[in-house]
């Protein structure tokens, strides 16, 4: 059953990585970028639980580090998806057939990933990282994190059902 | 369930000292860090999803941002109306093509008058808000003879400069990026003066230093770039923005000014990278003319020479 279920979240990390660098920075929204694959992993680790959450956010913060145009230290966002996908799954307890919770971990998780990624910059000296800079993007950053919840969470959780049905339902 | 979380903490102090070492041994080896080997070969692996993505993306990412760019400005009124019929004559067309040929003859344009030979690409990936870096992704890599440190340009002025190359993509960093530092000299005193990248502040404005506290330095100035040593990684006499705001700081060396590049970092598509510098630096003849000055009224005054008495 882990096989399906390390394959399914590479799917969607991977998929939601392409559709973020191609279509959701293009957009040219202000302020931040719809964190597409922040969304993903927090789907994933409110489905399965801290330690699924932990390595899937590793794993998909390392693709972000690496996959062009990146140009930042590689291990930032792996840290930064590594604690977040770890927290979220902390609330998957609390999630039993509530639709409000995934959304409150989403603004969370979104507020949390900015931050944390800019104190990382900042402790590595990013001469970008302001608090101006910061505080800008932190906004956006969750409103565009919240809109896209519904839509990412629920497929994400249809999809989890549907390949593991027995997981889910058990447990929800 | 207690064994299973013990051992969650254990994985997870683990992966955030993994993160914590790539971290701080890619931040010590900086350009030349043993981890950028990586990124290359990522790049041969997800550049031709991004480039499959992109084409498919792409575009509809491209319409929406021209249409949600119309509902911003309101001060722009008579400017967004123009813009508007444009767009409406260019949707009856075919939109893209005609975009698409028009940049390309801008491009090649720009790489005519100044004698660069060029590669064209186009942007199929764009770095988040989020990361603080400015970069993007392009469809020419190391089989197109791409190398790092070549000039990216497009119609407009300069793009940036190759940094990572990948099999058949590859990352350009943008001059707005605050890691980019750009020599450029003034078109018209021939100063010379540097310009670097302050990301998203000032509107995407770059910062410009001029190496002389008393050279003359006015808004309207245009700048090209200097040219680096080998003309690696910016070729001589690109365009690079005009001159916006001269600051007056007194009890310093250099002088500052806000100068606006002349291509628009939020509608990047097509770009070509310079894979052969001139031969002889085209000096500002790249620099797209300036409109002609309204003429002024002329007098014109007819003397007729009167017979002058002659002797005396």
């Amino acid at each position: 059953m882990p096989a399906t279920r390390a394959a399914l979240a590479a799917a969607v990390v991977l998929l939601a990585i392409a559709l973020q660098l191609t279509f959701l920075t293009r957009l040219g929204l202000p302020g931040a970028t719809p964190d597409l694959v922040l969304v993903a992993v927090v789907a994933l680790a409110l489905a399965h639980g801290p330690g699924f959450g932990l390595v899937t956010g590793f794993a998909a913060g390392l693709m972000v580090d690496l996959v062009p145009p990146a140009d930042h230290e590689i291990g930032r966002w792996a840290l930064v998806l590594a604690l977040v996908g770890y927290a979220a799954g902390m609330a998957r307890r609390e999630n039993r057939r509530s639709a409000f919770v995934p959304v409150v971990v989403v603004a969370a998780a979104a507020a949390a990933s900015v931050l944390l990624y800019a104190a990382v910059g900042a402790v590595i000296d990013d001469p970008q990282v302001t608090w101006v800079a910061v505080s800008a993007l932190v906004p956006s950053a969750v409103l565009y994190a919240v809109v896209l919840s519904p839509f990412v969470v629920s497929a994400v959780l249809a999809l989890v059902r549907r390949v593991e049905p027995e997981t889910l339902f058990s447990r929800l | 369930m207690n064994r299973d979380s013990s051992r969650t903490r254990v994985l997870l102090v683990l992966l955030l000292l993994t993160a914590t070492a790539l971290i701080v041994v890619d931040h010590r080896g900086g350009d030349d860090s043993p981890l950028r080997g990586l990124r290359s070969v990522a790049a041969a692996f997800f550049g031709p999803v991004e480039t499959a993505a992109a084409a498919v993306a792409g575009p509809v990412g491209d319409a929406v941002d021209r249409v949600s760019d119309l509902g911003q400005g309101t001060e722009q009124a008579t400017e967004l109306d123009e813009e508007n019929q444009d767009l409406r004559r260019q949707l009856r067309t075919s939109e893209l093509a005609r975009n698409r040929a028009a940049e390309l003859d801008a491009l090649l344009g720009t790489a005519g008058a100044g004698g660069y030979r060029v590669v064209p690409a186009e942007v199929i990936a764009i770095g988040s808000a989020q990361t603080f870096s400015w970069t993007v992704t392009i469809d020419a890599g190391r089989n197109d003879g791409i190398q790092p440190d070549m000039t990216v340009i497009n119609g407009e002025g300069l793009v940036g400069r190759v940094k990572t190359v990948g099999p058949v993509t590859s990352t350009v960093l943008l001059i707005i990026d605050p890691e980019s530092a750009v020599g450029v000299r003034l078109e018209k005193s021939m100063e010379v003066g540097i310009s670097s990248g302050q990301g998203n502040e000032d509107d995407g404005a770059l910062g410009l230093q001029l190496l002389d506290a008393q050279s003359g330095v006015a808004e309207g100035d245009r700048l090209v770039s200097f040219g680096s040593q080998g003309a690696a990684p910016y070729v001589p006499g690109v365009p690079v923005g005009e001159v916006t705001s001269v600051r007056r700081s007194l009890g310093t060396l250099t002088r500052t000014a806000t100068v606006t590049p002349f291509v628009d970092f939020t509608a990047l598509d097509l770009v070509a990278v310079v894979v052969e510098p001139p031969r002889k630096n085209p000096r500002d003849a790249v620099l797209p003319s300036r409109p002609a000055a309204s003429p002024a009224p002329t007098v014109t005054v007819t003397v007729t020479a009167s017979p002058s008495p002659s002797g005396g």
